[in-house]
C-alpha cells in the first residue's frame, strides 16, 4: 500500500472512531430527554419531593444541587487557583513540588465513595458539621481540587514563556505579571477547567450520600435569612441533591410515579450541565474579549 | 563619553560549565552598540545579564561587575523591578501581550503608576511614534496587538519599552524573525531615538551593525575578542578572528 492509501486508511478509521462516539453521546442524551422531557413541567420544576404520593416535583433538590454547585466552587476555585499558580509560577522544580504533584494524582484516582465516607467520618462526624450542604461542598472540594488544580497548571503551561518574559522585562514584578498578562491568556482554559469540574460536581452522588445527606427537608423559598433551617441558603441544613434524588428513587422510591420522576429528573439534569456550560463559555468568552480586545 | 553600563570580568557559569570568560564592556551614553558574533558566542547571554533576565534560568552563576550609573546591578539592595524600569528589551520573537495596541503600550505605564488618562493617551501616542507605527496603527489602536504584522508586532513592542522610559535598551537580534522591509523600518527609527535612549542590540547580521552602530563588540566562545568604535572594527579589525569573522570565513 502507498502513503496516500494508507493516509485515506486511517482518516476514515478516525473518523468511524468519531462516529462511535458521537453516536453514543447522541443516543444517550436523547434517550434521557425523550423517556425524561415529556415529564418535565412547570410543577414538577418547584413543588417539593412526595415519598409516597405520586405527583412529586424536584424542586428543592435541584436548588440544593445548584446552591452546592456555587458553593463548592466559591471553596474549590480560588484554592485550585492558588495552588496551581503557586506550583507553576513559583515554586522551584525540585522533590517537594514533584511530591506535591504525586499527592495530586493518587488524590485524584480516588473513587469518590471514598471521599464520601472520609468526609462522612471527618466533617459530618468529628467537626460537628452533621450531614449539611457544608459537608457535602468541602468533601467535593477534595473531590475536585486535584483536577482543577492540574487544569490550571495546565493552562497557566500554555501561555508562551516569551509572554512572562515580555512582562518581566518590562519591570512588572512578578505577580503582576502573572496578574495582567498570564492570567488572562490563560482564562479559556481555566474557564474549560471550571465547567468541567462542574459538570462532575452536578452528577455527583456517592461523595454526597454520606456528607450532604438524603433527606431533602422543606425549603421556605421566601424566607432568605442563611440561618434559620427552613431557609434554602442555610449551608448547615441537609441538602439531598438531584442526583442523590434519582439514585435513592432508583434503588428505594415507593412513589407510584418513581420512574417517571427519575427520568424527568434525569432530563433536568442534563440540561442544567449543558446551560451552565453554554453560560459559562458565553460569559468567559466576553471578559476574554474584553481584556483581549480580540473579535 | 560617559558609560551608561560598564561591566567588568563578567563571567558566567551553567552549573559548572563556564559559559562567559571574563567579559569588559561598556556602553557609552546614547550611542548604538552591536554586539556581534557567531551562535552560542555568548552575545544573548551576555546581553541578558545586564537586566537580569538570566536569574530565571535555574543553575545560572554570575560574577564580575556590572554597574548601571555607577550602582551595582547585582547588588543584594538592587530591586530588579526598578532595574528592569531603566534598562529596557526588546526580543527576537515579536511578543506583543494579547491585549489591544493601546492597552499594550499603556499597560506598563498604569502598572508604573499614571492614572493621568491623558498624559497615558500622549505618552501612548508619543511611544508609537518613536517607534514608526503609529500611522499604521492610529485608526485600530483597540485591535488586538496580534492581529498585525510581525513587523508592526515588533515594533509595538518597541513601542511598550519607550513608553516606559527606560536609560538603556537591550535587543536580542530585533529583526531576525523579520522580512528585510520592517527590518529596515526597525533600524531607521532606531537611528531616530538613538540620541534618547542608549542602545545595545545583538544582531547576526553585520551589515546591520555597520549601518546603524558606533560601537561593535566582537565575540566568539564566549569570549569579548575585540571592541571598538564601528567603523574601525569594521575597516582595521586589530585581531585575526575577527577579520575572519567579517569576511565570512566561517560561522
Amino acid at each position: 500500500m502507498n502513503a496516500k492509501k494508507i493516509d485515506k486508511l486511517a482518516t476514515a478509521i478516525i473518523g468511524f472512531l468519531v462516529g462511535v462516539v458521537v453516536l453514543i453521546l447522541v443516543a444517550l442524551i436523547g434517550y434521557i430527554l425523550v423517556t425524561g422531557l415529556p415529564h418535565v413541567s412547570w410543577h414538577f420544576l418547584t413543588s417539593p419531593s412526595q415519598s409516597f404520593l405520586k405527583g412529586g416535583g424536584i424542586g428543592d433538590q435541584l436548588f440544593n444541587s445548584l446552591y452546592l454547585l456555587v458553593l463548592t466552587l466559591l471553596i474549590s476555585f480560588p484554592i485550585a487557583l492558588g495552588a496551581g499558580i503557586y506550583l507553576f509560577e513559583y515554586a522551584p522544580q525540585n522533590w517537594v513540588t514533584s511530591t506535591i504533584r504525586v499527592a495530586i494524582e493518587v488524590l485524584s484516582s480516588l473513587p469518590s465513595v471514598v471521599v464520601g465516607l472520609f468526609g462522612f467520618l471527618l466533617f459530618v462526624i468529628e467537626f460537628k458539621l452533621g450531614f449539611s450542604i457544608l459537608s457535602g461542598a468541602i468533601a467535593l472540594t477534595f473531590f475536585n481540587l486535584p483536577l482543577l488544580t492540574r487544569s490550571v497548571e495546565n493552562s497557566l503551561a500554555s501561555v508562551p514563556k516569551l509572554q512572562r518574559e515580555a512582562g518581566l522585562a518590562l519591570g512588572f514584578s512578578r505577580w503582576q505579571t502573572v496578574l495582567g498578562v498570564i492570567f488572562p491568556e490563560a482564562l479559556p482554559g481555566i474557564l474549560t477547567a471550571i465547567i468541567l469540574s462542574a459538570g462532575r460536581i452536578f452528577g455527583e452522588a456517592a461523595a454526597l450520600i454520606y456528607t450532604a445527606g438524603q433527606s431533602a427537608p422543606i425549603l421556605n423559598f421566601s424566607n432568605w435569612n442563611p440561618l434559620s433551617p427552613t431557609s434554602p441558603l442555610n449551608p448547615m441544613r441537609p441538602a439531598e441533591t438531584l442526583a442523590v434524588h434519582i439514585w435513592k428513587i432508583n434503588s428505594e422510591g415507593i412513589m407510584p410515579d418513581a420512574s417517571a420522576v427519575s427520568a424527568g429528573a434525569s432530563a433536568v439534569l442534563i440540561l442544567a450541565v449543558l446551560i451552565f456550560n453554554f453560560s459559562a463559555r458565553w460569559l468567559g468568552n466576553r471578559i476574554y474579549r474584553k481584556v483581549t480586545a480580540s473579535k | 563619553m560617559v558609560n551608561v553600563i560598564t561591566t567588568h570580568n563578567v563571567r558566567l557559569y551553567y552549573g559548572d560549565k563556564e559559559a562567559l570568560h571574563g567579559i569588559d564592556l561598556d556602553f557609552p551614553k546614547q550611542k548604538i552598540t552591536a554586539l556581534i558574533g557567531p551562535s552560542g558566542s555568548g552575545k544573548s547571554t551576555f546581553l541578558r545579564c545586564l537586566n537580569r533576565m538570566n536569574d530565571l534560568t535555574p543553575g545560572v552563576t554570575i560574577t564580575g561587575s556590572f554597574k548601571l550609573d555607577g550602582k551595582d546591578i547585582y547588588s543584594p539592595k538592587t530591586d530588579v523591578v526598578e532595574l528592569r524600569k531603566k534598562v529596557g528589551m526588546v526580543f527576537q520573537q515579536p511578543n506583543p501581550f494579547p491585549f489591544s495596541v493601546f492597552e499594550n503600550v499603556a499597560f506598563g505605564l498604569r502598572l508604573a503608576g499614571i492614572r493621568d488618562r491623558k498624559l497615558i493617551q500622549e505618552r501612548v501616542e508619543t511611544s508609537l511614534k518613536q517607534a514608526a507605527v503609529w500611522d499604521e496603527v492610529k485608526d485600530k489602536l483597540n485591535d488586538n496587538a496580534l492581529s498585525f504584522s510581525g513587523g508592526q508586532q515588533q515594533r509595538i513592542c518597541i513601542a511598550r519599552v519607550l513608553a516606559v522610559q527606560p536609560e538603556i535598551i537591550l535587543m536580542d537580534e530585533p529583526t531576525s524573525a523579520l522580512d528585510p522591509v520592517s527590518a529596515g523600518k526597525i533600524e531607521d527609527l532606531l537611528l531616530d531615538i538613538q540620541d534618547k535612549f542608549t542602545i545595545a542590540i545583538v544582531t547576526h547580521n553585520m551589515q546591520q551593525a555597520s549601518r546603524i552602530s558606533d560601537r561593535t563588540a566582537f565575540f566568539l566562545d564566549g569570549k569579548l575578542v575585540e571592541t571598538g568604535l564601528t567603523k574601525q572594527l569594521f575597516i582595521a579589525p586589530k585581531q585575526e578572528s575577527t577579520s575572519d569573522y567579517l569576511n565570512g570565513k566561517f560561522g
